[in-house]
């Protein structure tokens, strides 16, 4: 067993996501408590630039695990090389970035190397030479602290928004480390899975991620028949409406006015949420407004953790009231 | 197409959450409802039976009170249900709940097992994916159709951020389906009678301990998380709460 940290970075068509440098800064500072080496893969075929890029982060190594059969994801073939590339490595701890993708194969990884995968980890605690991972649970209601009850490799990913890439101080710290082109292992039998390309559905209308004002619809809203009061805040406000999942899923709203990691992700100077729980998928889509305004009837939505004005309250009621006002302010 | 749903009874999402005295899960009075992912992996398995003719069974693992999600299942319309029925099995990991799953089906060859792609309550997205590996079989998460074809299945793959992606996958195979994949019916009056003359098939859980390993993940604390920035608390009634609003965004946050 190495005394190693392995990130699992991640590019698609050609670009690395910026969830994969937040992994290394998460791996960095697991390091300086632990004294672990950080070294990171990147899975695909021609990957060897972007690995460069990887490269010039404060990191011991970087591999470039390159196949043809990894040009295009597929679960099966990414479980098969990194299957053999940890075997090979030993490392006491992989981490990947909590996207869709990682979603998709690294459970499967960690069973097939017969180890555990702590899913969506927001902080980590090293104490007495033990690592736990933070993650939310019960839709954001309670955090938990998990520990691994079997051997190392340890596996857990990490998520979008949970550590600053770009910090200042140490784990920012650049430099250049050697870059290894390794040849994945391929399987030999057929292949189950034929992934096609990547599309978009229909020409985006509108760039949420432009606007200034936002406001957001939650499941609080009850019906259909509501939706006019976020629309005339919003109006009052020159600002745009938006919706959590389940609005979007009943057609209440197009799924282009959809905030979280399945739609926009947004960072407007005001975010005013009417009856958002705070589900994590839709916290990462959003909590990087300015301001952030929650109304929600109960005192324990998770949205008013990241909240800086926590209104507990009706939103049929208060949010015509809020209307007015701001109509009056506004003049 | 024989078809398997896997699902879970987790707490209403409205349901106000407290913690066991130990701080390590929580306590288990409240109103339990079907996970909705998992409601939404039922509709499609009932409508490609419609489509394709076959069968639909449902299965969870969790005490008695969790066979509340079956008999709703079955009142939608699915032809039979397993209920691993044990206390035990409500806290095990994703790897054990998929092991004991697998357990359960032995010998029953699905072409098709559908789940919701996480739970409400752990939220780990990890059950469905687990059960392919051991099964054997080919998997794909976050699904938003299902086509079947003469090969096997084309499926639309959601991305991040508004991308999808089509691919083509054997059978068998299991899918972890994303909500909004199509709309949810209600249980009919005679649904709901027929539901009681409908096959349920308990499974102990002597009978598959056997196949389970100690588990590999221990939730050591559960808590209310602190929060993140410095809240400005606002009660009371609504045209007052709103005038508070409108003056912070004037004179602190200035964004009015």
């Amino acid at each position: 067993m190495a005394d190693l940290i392995l990130v699992v970075a991640e590019q698609r068509e050609g670009k690395l996501n910026r969830v994969s440098f937040e992994t290394i800064a998460a791996a960095q500072l697991i390091a300086k408590e632990t004294g672990w080496a950080v070294e990171v893969v990147l899975p695909g075929s021609g990957v060897a630039a972007l690995a460069q890029e990887l490269a010039a982060k404060a990191v011991g190594k970087v591999y470039a695990l390159e196949a043809e059969a990894l040009a295009a994801y597929t679960s099966d073939a990414y479980v098969y090389a990194l299957k053999a590339f940890i075997s090979e490595k030993q490392p006491k701890l992989v981490l990947f970035p909590h996207t869709y993708q990682v979603r998709d194969f690294a459970p499967r990884l960690a069973l097939a190397l017969d180890r555990t995968l702590i899913s969506d980890a927001t902080g980590y605690k090293y104490e007495n030479g033990s690592l736990r991972f933070t993650r939310q649970m019960f839709q954001g209601k309670f955090a938990a602290d998990v520990s691994f009850g079997g051997d190392a490799p340890w596996m857990a990913t990490v998520q979008i928004g949970a550590f600053r890439a770009d910090h200042s101080g140490d784990q920012t710290a650049s430099g250049a480390a050697a870059v290894e082109n390794v040849t994945a292992a391929v399987a030999n039998t057929p292949a189950r899975v034929t992934p096609h390309e990547v599309f978009q559905e229909a020409k985006q209308t509108v760039d949420l991620s432009q606007a200034e004002v936002i406001v957001a619809v939650g499941r609080g809203i009850k019906e259909q028949k509501n939706m006019p009061l976020a629309e005339n805040l919003a109006a009052a406000l020159g600002g745009e409406v938006a919706a959590s999942r389940p609005i979007c899923d009943n057609g209440w709203l197009p799924l282009e006015r959809q905030i979280g990691s399945s739609g926009q992700t947004v960072a407007p100077k005001l975010y005013i949420a009417l009856g958002v729980s705070g589900a994590i998928q839709h916290i990462v889509g959003m909590k990087g407004a300015r301001t952030i305004v929650a109304i929600n009837k109960d005192p324990e939505a998770p949205i008013f953790e990241i909240a800086d004005v926590a209104v507990v309250g009706d939103l049929f009621q208060v949010v015509p009231a809020l209307t007015e006002e701001v109509k009056k302010s506004r003049g | 197409m024989k078809i398997l749903v896997c699902i879970k009874q987790v707490p209403q999402k409205d349901a106000p959450l407290r913690l066991n005295p130990e701080g390590t899960w929580i306590r288990d009075d409240v109103s339990w409802e079907t996970n909705e992912p998992d409601a939404y992996a039922l509709e499609e398995a009932l409508r490609q039976k419609e489509k394709h003719g076959g069968e639909v069974a449902v299965i969870t693992a969790g005490p008695a009170r969790s066979q509340q999600v079956l008999r709703e299942a079955l009142a939608k319309g699915a032809d039979r249900a397993i209920h691993l029925e044990d206390d035990r099995f409500a806290q095990m990991d994703a790897a054990n709940t998929a092991r004991a799953l697998a357990a359960a089906i032995e010998g029953e060859n699905f072409d098709l097992i559908v789940t919701g792609l996480q739970s409400d309550d752990f939220g780990a997205a990890q059950t469905g994916v687990l059960l392919a590996e051991i099964l054997g079989i080919p998997h794909a998460t976050i699904i938003i159709g299902i086509e079947k074809t003469d090969s096997g299945l084309k499926l639309k793959r959601e991305l991040e951020a508004g991308h999808y992606q089509h691919i083509e996958m054997t059978m068998p195979a299991v899918l972890t389906i994303q909500s909004g994949i199509n709309k949810l019916r209600y249980a009919s009056l005679i649904g709901i009678k027929q539901a009681k003359m409908k096959p349920m098939r308990k499974v102990a859980w002597a009978e598959v301990e056997g196949k389970l390993s100690k588990n590999v993940q221990r939730i050591e604390k559960l808590y209310v998380p602190g929060s993140q920035k410095k809240t400005r608390k606002i009660e009371g009634p609504a045209g007052e709460a709103a005038k508070q609003v409108v003056e912070y965004l004037k004179n602190e946050a200035r964004v009015l």
